[in-house]
């Protein structure tokens, strides 16, 4: 049986920035596959090492040490044949300003040599898939939000790609544009696209991914599909306690633990502490998010800040 | 790969003539700023003004090629668009001669413009044209590629304006366009000497004389040296600021 070449391997990949010795580490020795075709998502606070991955994988910066394959490809003797075969949406979207969806598609498509006949075909059937037909002889700039991002996925395709990194590409997007968005990467999949997603939204990575690696301070903590991940604190119950404040308003807590009476007791124990009223108590299988706090010791809340300040 | 880059810098060149140079303030700038310090100094002094018909055009060139080359690669840089031309199949030499390209092509054309108006003045006769077309071309590329430098070289797109006058201006004024280098005191002849506009203005003056190309051959060379030394040093210096 022929064994299928990983999409990505890395091995042993670093980046340190600054000095040896006295500089920060930003990724520190990760190893993982990510399989073609799969939707592999890289998980992690901000600051964790996410966008420092992307950016060592699709050549924007050199890993101090280990090394990567991407397509089967040695990233370090292979860069331009790589370049070829991936598209990568950056955290922030970067097309011109100055120039029309279409223009702006067709740039890409140029600067990867798409033959002409086929460009403005293309053009306008990633148009039609990312619902922005009617924008096309718009200018980028007049863009808003979502649709920059969307058009950005698009330019990313132009060249169909057979990899594609998506870094953080619903932070900053409203719900309605995050779901448009969602759905679109969703059908990535479905055209047999692999697709390396890094996110800090743990509902985002259970919804689209196949796999996830938990990222924490550089390194990989856990690698798995959403039910293996799971599975590895399925001894353990969550409890989710409504409680009252004095003023009147209502907090939601969640406690993860191996036993139900010392969780409720950890909950009358809070609630009495911050004289808070026990609104309701239940209990619940746990989630990513307390597969998250098991696996990485650290509080989910670090996931719920929003990113900001980035003009996406 | 030598088609990748090839085809990526056409397609680099072409994107940024029509996002960037193309628009009405930037050809209005190229043009109308050296008409008008010529002008100045043709009011002061009218007897004069054949004299400074190859500054005039030196100028053009000058303020054409290097002014939206200093501010693009900052600009793209700063909006995070430089990234998508350092993630495509394009090597960073090429990527740099596309930029490059652009800011050449954009001070041709505000040349050819400001040259159609002289013509109407003193005519066709007596010009080495291939010697003209060549010094604009070598000149172009050394504005060009000394604006891409300088835009590399800054992380903001104001502190490329600051640095990019910071050697136009004098090179404005010591380079022989009002005042011939051979009267400047010693001191400011060797500044001149080492401007490249100093040997742009001296290979335009033999050819709009009709002079051989024996009279220019300095000029053009070091005009392709210093062409040479700026886009090497603003490649060097993009792959340290990228990588």
């Amino acid at each position: 049986m022929t064994e299928l070449i990983p999409a990505i391997r890395m091995t042993e990949l670093t980046k340190r920035y600054g000095p040896p010795g006295s500089g920060q580490l930003a990724v520190d020795r990760i190893s993982a596959d990510v399989q073609p075709g799969e939707v592999f998502g890289f998980l992690g606070p901000n600051g964790a090492g996410k966008t420092t991955t992307i950016r060592m994988l699709t050549g924007l910066s050199r890993p101090t040490a280990g090394h990567a394959r991407l397509l089967g490809l040695d990233l370090a003797h292979d860069l331009p044949r790589i370049k070829k075969r991936i598209g990568v949406v950056p955290e922030t979207s970067n097309l011109y300003d100055e120039l029309s969806a279409f223009d702006n598609l067709v740039f890409a498509m140029r600067l990867y040599g798409v033959p002409r006949r086929e460009r403005a075909a293309r053009a306008a059937e990633l148009l039609a898939r990312f619902r922005l037909t009617e924008q096309r002889d718009k200018p980028f700039a007049r863009f808003s939000r979502g649709m920059k991002r969307a058009l950005t996925i698009a330019a990313a395709l132009a060249h169909r790609p057979q990899l594609v990194f998506l870094d953080e590409p619903t932070t900053g997007l409203d719900v309605v544009s995050a779901r448009n968005l969602r759905q679109m990467i969703a059908g990535l999949r479905e055209e047999g696209i692999t697709v390396f997603l890094t996110t800090h939204y743990l509902e985002e990575a259970e919804r689209l991914c196949d796999r996830i690696a938990l990222l924490v301070r550089g390194r990989i903590v856990a690698v798995d599909t959403v039910a293996g991940l799971k599975a590895q604190v399925q001894e353990f119950i969550a409890v989710e306690a409504t409680l009252q404040n004095e003023d009147g308003s209502v907090a939601v807590r969640r406690l993860i633990g191996e036993s139900v009476p010392a969780l409720l007791r950890d909950v009358l124990q809070q609630a009495d502490a911050e004289r808070q009223r026990i609104v309701s108590v239940n209990t619940i299988q746990p989630s990513l998010e307390d597969v998250f706090v098991q696996l990485t010791g650290l509080d989910a809340e670090v996931m719920q800040v929003e990113k900001g300040g980035k003009g996406k | 790969m030598l088609i990748d880059d090839l085809r990526g810098m056409f397609y680099i060149m072409l994107k940024d003539l029509h996002a960037y140079y193309f628009k009405p303030p930037n050809i209005s700038w190229g043009i109308l700023l050296p008409l008008a310090f010529v002008l100045a100094f043709a009011i002061r002094d009218p007897g004069n003004l054949d004299n400074l018909i190859p500054g005039l055009l030196a100028l053009t060139l000058l303020f054409g090629a290097s002014s939206m080359e200093a501010i693009v690669i900052a600009f793209e840089r700063r909006v995070g668009a430089l990234e998508r031309l350092l993630l495509a199949p394009v090597r960073l030499p090429a990527l740099l001669a596309g930029k490059i390209l652009g800011g050449v092509v954009f001070g041709l054309v505000t040349t050819a413009v400001v040259l159609i108006l002289v013509l109407f003045r003193y005519g066709l006769g007596g010009v080495n044209w291939p010697l003209l077309f060549v010094a604009m071309l070598l000149s172009a590329t050394a504005f060009a590629a000394m604006g891409a430098l300088v835009s590399v070289a800054v992380k903001e797109v104001f502190e490329a304006q600051t640095l990019a006058n910071l050697f136009r201006f004098p090179m404005m004024f010591l380079g022989g366009v009002f005042v011939p280098v051979a009267s400047l005191p010693p001191v400011l002849r060797i500044v001149a000497h080492a401007l490249p506009l100093t040997y742009t203005v001296d290979a335009l003056t033999v050819a709009m004389a009709g002079g051989p190309w024996s009279a220019a051959g300095l000029d053009l060379a070091v005009l392709a040296g210093f062409s040479l030394a700026f886009f090497v040093s603003a490649t060097w210096t993009l792959a340290r600021r990228v990588g």
